[in-house]
């Protein structure tokens, strides 16, 4: 055996790994001194005292398609406290070549041209002294349109056009077998329109940057805080359109209050910010979003439309599934949400036919939110399914049963580790599922139908390329190890923290554990929940390289450096997760008021790294769930091209009264294939299926069958009085 | 147009010259550089900038500093003692009560203020009876603690948190 052989990562002995440790930086969480993106000192950026920061608000357009003929910004510049306006012309120019694959990121193109090419894009940025200041500012900034025509409604009967692929990089359209004959020959077929509304991410911390542009003796650097769920990826975005190398952008994130997706990617607003500084060289500025501005500036989820065709033999086994989406983009920047990418691997069927058309509309650029593609499209699916089972005659669980597949069906290829049935009755007895009467509308309690409902969940299972880690002697026993991670609330610091303790053979309390920073190894996004797998990869593999080359007593300043390594085996296999969602509502008989009055979600995902911390994610991505099967919808006035429920008094998501009985658990098991860790992913999961079980729930709480959501009391009024 | 005000923060007693224009909120995170209230939404409808201001859970977003001159503001920073945790802080940190951590400040102060109206017997909207004392039940704090969104959705940990500091006899 070759040494390369020998020294490939080997799974983890775990010890740290399976206890609930505290947050590390949990203290300073409840006690509100962890600083977020905007809170740093000035003197965190550079090391040396630059006094407040100047304050950076954006103008943003009021047409939805046109061209600036002019930016007046002599008024806003007579404000007191008001230092400079950019707009197109005055700005910064970017590099136009410097953009990754097609050329520059259209998004990032921050006042560089005239056109305006949907409403709430950023045509002018305010530098002033004050908050106070930049703001009236900004109100000051008088901007002249020509403004064109412009499209901003997804018309169910528009065709759309067929992208080169969707998120992810994956097929947009699939075929196995006939699908139009598996139809016509089946006893049994659904077909059905499943809807989803735009959604917005709205993480907690909006979108906010902390940047100083210097010009050094060795050239200009930017150094940023940013609320982002990756460091390394907002660096190697903006540098070449800043004409600079990737080292000379510095982003550091050491707290990220959420994301959702939402700050996965660098969108305008740090652009601006960067410009801002470039415009005030030496001097801090600080551009912290608004939740209002957030709806137009920073991504949401697409509306999607899915049509639905399922055949099947009488006892529910499936023969043909057909799954046509149809979607929306940005005619700026194209997104193609992968909505359909679960249904070509989550049931056996000898047909399947799967596809996802694209409207380009003149409208902000959608984006990931929570679980991109399989939140929307299994929402779909599984109401189908359940569709299905009502058609059938069968137990939503059984017919579950009587469509596993015992290989993917999409790539043919065996399942690391497909327990979704398990997972399935484990819910089912810790739900009570058999006591379940067949019937929908059977139960009430005073006014309100009471009903129970089953999803499965699906969310593949990445490790993503581009990781490594370093690991240091420091002193007396204690290791640094270092990643350009981020931590936006998953727990990362704390469970990667638990993982280097392992990999190291040494407590949790001798390491010493580097995040949050472009100067630290470069690291993937918090994102595709592949960061605890791919970051903790990297670090089991310096960890085991650094043993290796050092022994159990290294001197002091010892180091290595190593990337991570995938076990060749997931080549091999469809690496995925799973889990079932189990929803009990209560719907109001009169008003259609609908609580969900217990909520189960049992996942299949590896080895738990940290129960406590794991817990919460499931809890809060089947509480996300909750709050998408019933509250959010972003409304876009197609007048006008923007989105009209832009605040959290008008976009509702769920609040503690919305929120009861929720709960999740996980089957033990380990999976090293995965990662030598033997965990997979668990930052999406848990939104998935939730929809779509609370959906089912309310039908069998009524009989009622509400397609679109979100499920509000006047559709379940609505279609019970048709 | 400045204005001269005075604030005691935390128990420091601070004294700025502040915009007419300028919330409590902005004057204690930009001016004084007191972090812990947090700016999510800027108009009251997410509850991350809560704290307690003379004795009461507060929004001070949509409070304007030059009104609350000679005013008391105790943040999520100051609810300790001594270098101890106040005991909803060590309740929200034992349950695990927040991911992202950006709601939690303000969720512990109206966590806080919670208790305290239920000690002096405030009725809420789900108050069965609006005279008598009304029972801190997971309905009754759920209601009451509705005011702070949570994106990560902590809630269900948020309110064992507060059951805890109940049972300790801090409601």
């Amino acid at each position: 055996m070759s040494e390369a052989a020998e020294r490939r990562t080997r799974p983890v002995d775990v010890s740290a790994i399976g206890s609930a440790m505290v947050r590390l930086e949990g203290r300073a969480k409840v006690t509100g001194t962890a600083p977020y993106a905007v809170e740093h000192p000035t003197s965190a950026l550079t090391g040396s005292d630059l006094g407040a920061p100047l304050q950076v608000w954006l103008v943003q357009s009021t047409v939805a398609r046109g061209r600036v003929t002019g930016v007046d910004a002599r008024e806003a510049l007579a404000h007191p406290g008001v230092l400079a306006v950019l707009d197109h012309v005055n700005a910064p120019r970017l590099e136009r070549g410097g953009g990754e694959g097609d050329g520059p990121d259209p998004e990032l193109m921050v006042l560089q041209d005239a056109e305006v090419a949907f409403r709430g894009q950023i045509v002018a940025v305010v530098v002033a002294e004050t908050p106070e200041a930049a703001r009236e500012g900004a109100r000051l900034v008088r901007v002249g349109y020509e403004p064109r025509p412009h499209e901003a409604e997804l018309r169910e009967d528009a065709a759309g056009y067929r992208p080169d692929s969707v998120n992810g990089g994956m097929e947009n359209d699939t075929d196995d077998g006939d699908v139009e004959a598996g139809l016509a020959d089946s006893d049994v077929v659904v077909e059905e329109t499943y809807r989803t509304p735009y959604e917005h991410n709205n993480p907690m911390e909006p979108h906010a940057v902390l940047a100083v542009w210097e010009e050094l003796a060795d050239g200009p650097r930017a150094t940023l805080f940013d609320s982002t769920q990756g460091v390394h990826g907002v660096a190697s975005s903006l540098a070449p359109l800043l004409g600079l190398e990737k080292d000379r952008v510095v982003v550091r994130a050491p707290h990220v209050g959420g994301g959702f997706g939402s700050k996965g990617l660098p969108h305008a607003p740090e652009m601006a910010a960067v410009l801002a500084a470039r415009a005030v060289p030496g001097r801090p500025v600080s551009l912290a979003v608004t939740r209002q501005q957030m709806f137009a500036l920073t991504g949401y989820r697409t509306a999607t439309i899915s049509r639905f065709r399922l055949g099947a033999r009488p006892d529910g086994t499936l023969v043909a599934v057909d799954h046509r989406v149809l979607e929306q983009t940005s005619r700026l920047k194209e997104y193609a949400e992968q909505t359909a990418a679960p249904t070509r691997m989550m049931y056996a069927a000898p047909h399947r036919h799967t596809s996802h058309r694209l409207v380009p509309l003149d409208v902000a650029v959608p984006s990931w939110m929570r679980a991109p593609g399989e939140m929307p499209g299994m929402y779909a699916h599984e109401v189908a399914m359940d569709d299905l089972a009502v058609a059938c005659g069968i137990d939503p669980i059984t017919l579950r049963e009587r469509n596993e597949p015992t290989v993917d069906p999409e790539t043919g290829k065996p399942f690391n580790n497909r327990r979704l049935l398990d997972c399935l009755h484990r819910g089912a007895s810790r739900f009570g599922w058999a006591d379940r009467p067949p019937s929908p509308r059977a139960t009430q309690d005073g006014d309100w139908w009471v009903g129970t409902g089953v999803a499965a969940a699906t969310y593949p299972a990445m490790v993503m390329p581009g990781n490594a880690a370093r690991v240091r002697a420091i002193d007396a026993g204690r290791y640094a190890v270092e990643i350009g991670a981020v931590d936006i609330g998953t727990g990362s610091r704390t469970v990667l923290t638990q993982i280097a303790a392992d990999a190291l053979g040494c407590p949790t309390e001798a390491v010493e554990l580097g995040i949050g920073d472009t100067s630290l190894p470069s690291a993937s996004v918090a994102g595709g929940s592949s960061g605890t797998a791919s970051w903790g990869s990297a670090i089991v593999a310096a960890a085991q390289a650094f043993r290796h080359e050092h022994g159990s007593s290294p001197v002091v300043g010892a180091e290595t450096t190593a990337a991570a390594e995938d076990d060749p085996e997931q080549q091999n296999h469809a690496m995925h997760s799973f889990g079932a969602v189990f929803a009990e509502v209560r719907v109001h008989r009169f008003t259609g008021e609908l609580r969900v009055s217990r909520l189960l979600g049992v996942y299949s995902v590896g080895r738990i790294v940290n129960p406590a911390t794991a817990r919460s994610q499931l809890i809060g991505g089947l509480t996300m769930g909750l709050s998408a099967a019933l509250f959010e919808e972003s409304y876009r006035d197609a007048r006008f091209g923007h989105v009209v429920t832009q605040d959290l008094a008008s976009y509702h998501v769920a609040a503690h009264a919305d929120v009861m009985d929720v709960e999740a658990e996980w089957l033990d098991e380990s999976d090293t294939m995965a990662t030598p860790m033997g965990s997979r992913g668990i930052g999406e999961i848990g939104i998935v299926g939730t929809p779509a079980a609370v959906v089912n729930a309310a039908f069998h709480a009524t009989g009622v069958r509400v397609r679109s959501l979100p499920l509000t009391p006047d559709k379940l009024v609505e279609e019970r009085s048709r | 147009m400045q204005e001269r005000i005075s604030l005691t923060v935390d128990g420091v007693d601070r004294t700025l010259d502040v915009d007419t224009r300028t919330t409590l909120l902005d004057a204690l995170r930009d001016r004084l550089g007191c972090i812990a209230p947090k700016k999510g939404c800027d108009h009251g409808q997410c509850g991350a900038c809560t704290v307690l201001l003379d004795g009461r859970r507060h929004l001070t977003c949509l409070a304007l500093a030059v009104a609350y001159d000679g005013a008391e503001v105790v943040t999520a920073e100051g609810l300790g003692s001594d270098g101890d945790l106040h005991p909803v802080a060590a309740a929200f940190l034992r349950e695990d009560a927040y991911q992202c951590g950006y709601c939690t400040p303000g969720q512990i102060c109206s966590a806080v203020g919670v208790l305290d109206e239920l000690k002096q017997g405030h009725p809420s909207h789900v108050s069965e009876d609006l005279e008598a004392d009304p029972e801190p039940d997971d309905d009754e704090l759920r209601e009451r603690m509705s005011g702070n969104l949570c994106r990560c959705g902590a809630y269900v940990n948020i309110l064992a948190a507060v059951r805890d500091a109940v049972g300790e006899g801090e409601g």
